[in-house]
């Protein structure tokens, strides 16, 4: 029965790389991005505002997506990411990628720090503590006015990306570049770390806390390396933010900042890594839009749009427009759903 | 008398003003095929808990292969060798039993936290998550996410995934609770297959698997054991008959 056997083993290996690879709309998508940024470069701008907000949605992920713990408080940590790369700017220390290692790591340092609180009570008590965790440091970065500005904020020039590619308002496509090269390897990071032993024990986690205890993983260590590596990448979103728009204030600390990264990773949907770039994308763009039109009204239809996801579900809601499609265009709605 | 492969010495616990444990001692040899009857609220559930962990004894102490586990954490009773099963599943409902199987293995040789390895790529954990699947017979299901499986799949699975910790002490709960008469025999014939030198404590309601399974039963009655003994003279026992026996009828 060797054969046979080794069939079952093959299929084991298949079934569990089958991830592994990158997909053609995968592909697809990055090139797609990239040729965004390349092709409507008086948008860079709105470019860059995106591919950030979309780091900052893809760190939520980590924690919501992958191991199921919610945050309404992760704007601590693109707070404190933002302005360790603004202060090291300020001080003219040091080339933008120092800065976004030095954003990254303060942040996963504090995201460490404070993930032993996220170990006990339920969603309620971690979306309390996360909220929590944020207001503090709001106010001490207010209260920190020789080392952050106060509420002043900072304004700094920053120097060329490796000496060689200026970002700020003269260079704004080398900055949406930047935050996208940053983006992309930190997704590529994401995306691995979600295949491993470790992702699948995040997931197990998720699924049933219980059982996860049960067979023996130490679940509270787990949540707590996923928190610090969200907090991090939380960290880079705000560092590139810092150095992408030259300006840091204390609105980054703001609640809605939090609110807004969770909106979005719910609209493009959690658990599979693009629904925050993806969230990012409608959210910047709808607002853009909408905004243009009705100025003061436009977050009346990104909350219409938030109720129809949740009430009516991402699936149903996507079958749908299958299935309206598939009336004009069989062949293409049956390939969609496949 | 080689030493016993889990103990429990003098065990209480109180919940307010109820004792659901009573000064429980008993011992598991290594290999043992035991069974743990007893009528509902009797403690059997507060029992596993203490044993595995997930709940502090009042008093009294849990050993497993001679060592006090009494202050160790359930996830750390595992590593060292005790694994239980659930009497309502406690799968990972979203998860394929492949994928299951391959988190359990990779926690229980220390390579669980891997977070750059991509899962599968390790022959040793293939070959063994094969070895679970075919000993189970799930291969039909393996790659189908656990919530789409037959329930009786998903009690074998449950008992899969307690063996892929590679225990030397397994509490099943009442692993064929619910399983429908056509699928009943898949789980008495994975019981039976189950490695002659893992001790097994059974909890079960079902007095046929019972009887067929254990090679010594232990009663318990509202928190106390009240006897122990080999099965025909548990079935003799006229206090036994009264209390449970008699009761449930037979089966």
């Amino acid at each position: 029965m060797s054969g046979a056997s080794s069939a079952v083993a093959r299929r084991i290996e298949a079934h569990l790389a089958r991830r592994r690879r990158w997909r053609a709309i995968e592909i697809v998508f990055w090139l797609a991005a990239l040729g965004t940024i390349l092709a409507f470069p008086s948008r860079a701008a709105l470019i860059n505002e995106i591919v950030i907000a979309g780091l900052f949605a893809l760190s939520l992920d980590l924690i919501l997506g992958l191991a199921g713990i919610v945050s309404l408080g992760q704007a601590a940590f693109l707070g404190v990411g933002a302005y360790a790369a603004a202060i090291l700017a300020s001080k003219d220390l040091g080339d933008p990628t120092l800065g976004l290692a030095v954003g990254a790591l303060a942040a996963g340092a504090l995201g460490f720090v404070t993930a032993p609180l996220l170990l006990r009570g339920a969603d309620l008590a971690r979306l309390m503590v996360t909220l929590g965790v944020s207001l503090m440091l709001g106010e001490l970065a207010n209260r920190s006015a020789w080392l952050t500005g106060g509420a002043d904020g900072l304004n700094f020039s920053m120097s060329p990306v490796l000496g060689l590619f200026p970002i700020g308002f003269t260079g704004q496509r080398n900055a949406a570049l930047y935050s996208f090269v940053v983006l992309f390897v930190l997704f590529a990071l994401a995306r691995r770390l979600r295949q491993s032993p470790f992702g699948l024990a995040l997931a197990a986690i998720r699924e049933n806390r219980l059982r996860a205890g049960a067979l023996g993983i130490a679940t509270g260590w787990r949540i707590v390396a996923i928190y610090t590596v969200s907090a991090a990448y939380a960290g880079a979103a705000g560092a590139l933010l810092a150095q992408t728009t030259q300006i840091v204030s204390l609105d980054l600390f703001d609640f809605h900042r939090s609110a807004d990264g969770l909106l979005m990773l719910i609209i493009g949907g959690a658990g599979y890594l693009y629904g925050g770039i993806i969230g990012a994308a409608m959210f910047i763009v709808l607002r853009d839009v909408i905004s243009a039109a009705t100025p003061e009204y436009w977050e009346f239809w990104i909350g219409l749009l938030l109720v129809a996801l949740v009430l009516v579900g991402r699936e149903r809601l996507r079958d749908i427009v299958l299935s309206r499609a598939a009336l004009v265009w069989p062949k293409a709605a049956g390939r969609g759903a496949a | 008398m080689s030493r016993p492969a889990l103990e429990a010495r003098g065990l209480m616990k109180q919940f307010g003003a109820l004792l659901a444990t009573d000064s429980v001692s008993f011992a598991l040899q290594p290999g043992a095929r035991q069974a743990l009857i007893g009528p509902n609220g009797a403690g059997k559930t507060t029992l596993i808990n203490l044993l595995t962990g997930v709940i502090k004894p009042t008093e009294g102490h849990v050993v497993l292969n001679g060592q006090d586990v009494t202050a160790v954490s359930a996830s750390e009773r595992v590593r060292l060798g005790l694994s239980r099963t659930f009497q309502i599943n406690q799968l990972f409902p979203h998860l394929t039993p492949i994928e299951s199987l391959g988190l359990a293995i990779s926690e229980r040789n220390r390579s669980g936290a891997d977070f750059w390895r991509v899962a599968g790529t390790r022959a040793a954990i293939v070959a063994e998550i094969e070895d679970l699947i075919t000993r189970f017979g799930l291969e039909a299901d393996m790659d189908v996410p656990t919530h789409r499986l037959a329930y009786g799949k998903q009690r074998l699975l449950e008992i899969a995934l307690a063996l892929a910790t590679r225990p030397r002490v397994l509490l099943l709960d009442e692993p064929a609770a619910g399983v429908p008469e056509e699928e009943r025999q898949d789980i008495l014939a994975a019981l039976a297959a189950l490695p002659a030198e893992v001790a097994i404590l059974l909890i079960e309601h079902d007095m046929d698997l019972v009887f067929t399974f254990a090679t010594r039963i232990s009663v318990l009655v509202a928190g106390r054991l009240l006897t122990e003994g080999d099965p025909e003279t548990i079935a003799k026992d006229e206090r036994v008959r009264a209390v449970y026996l008699g009761e449930d009828g037979h089966g």
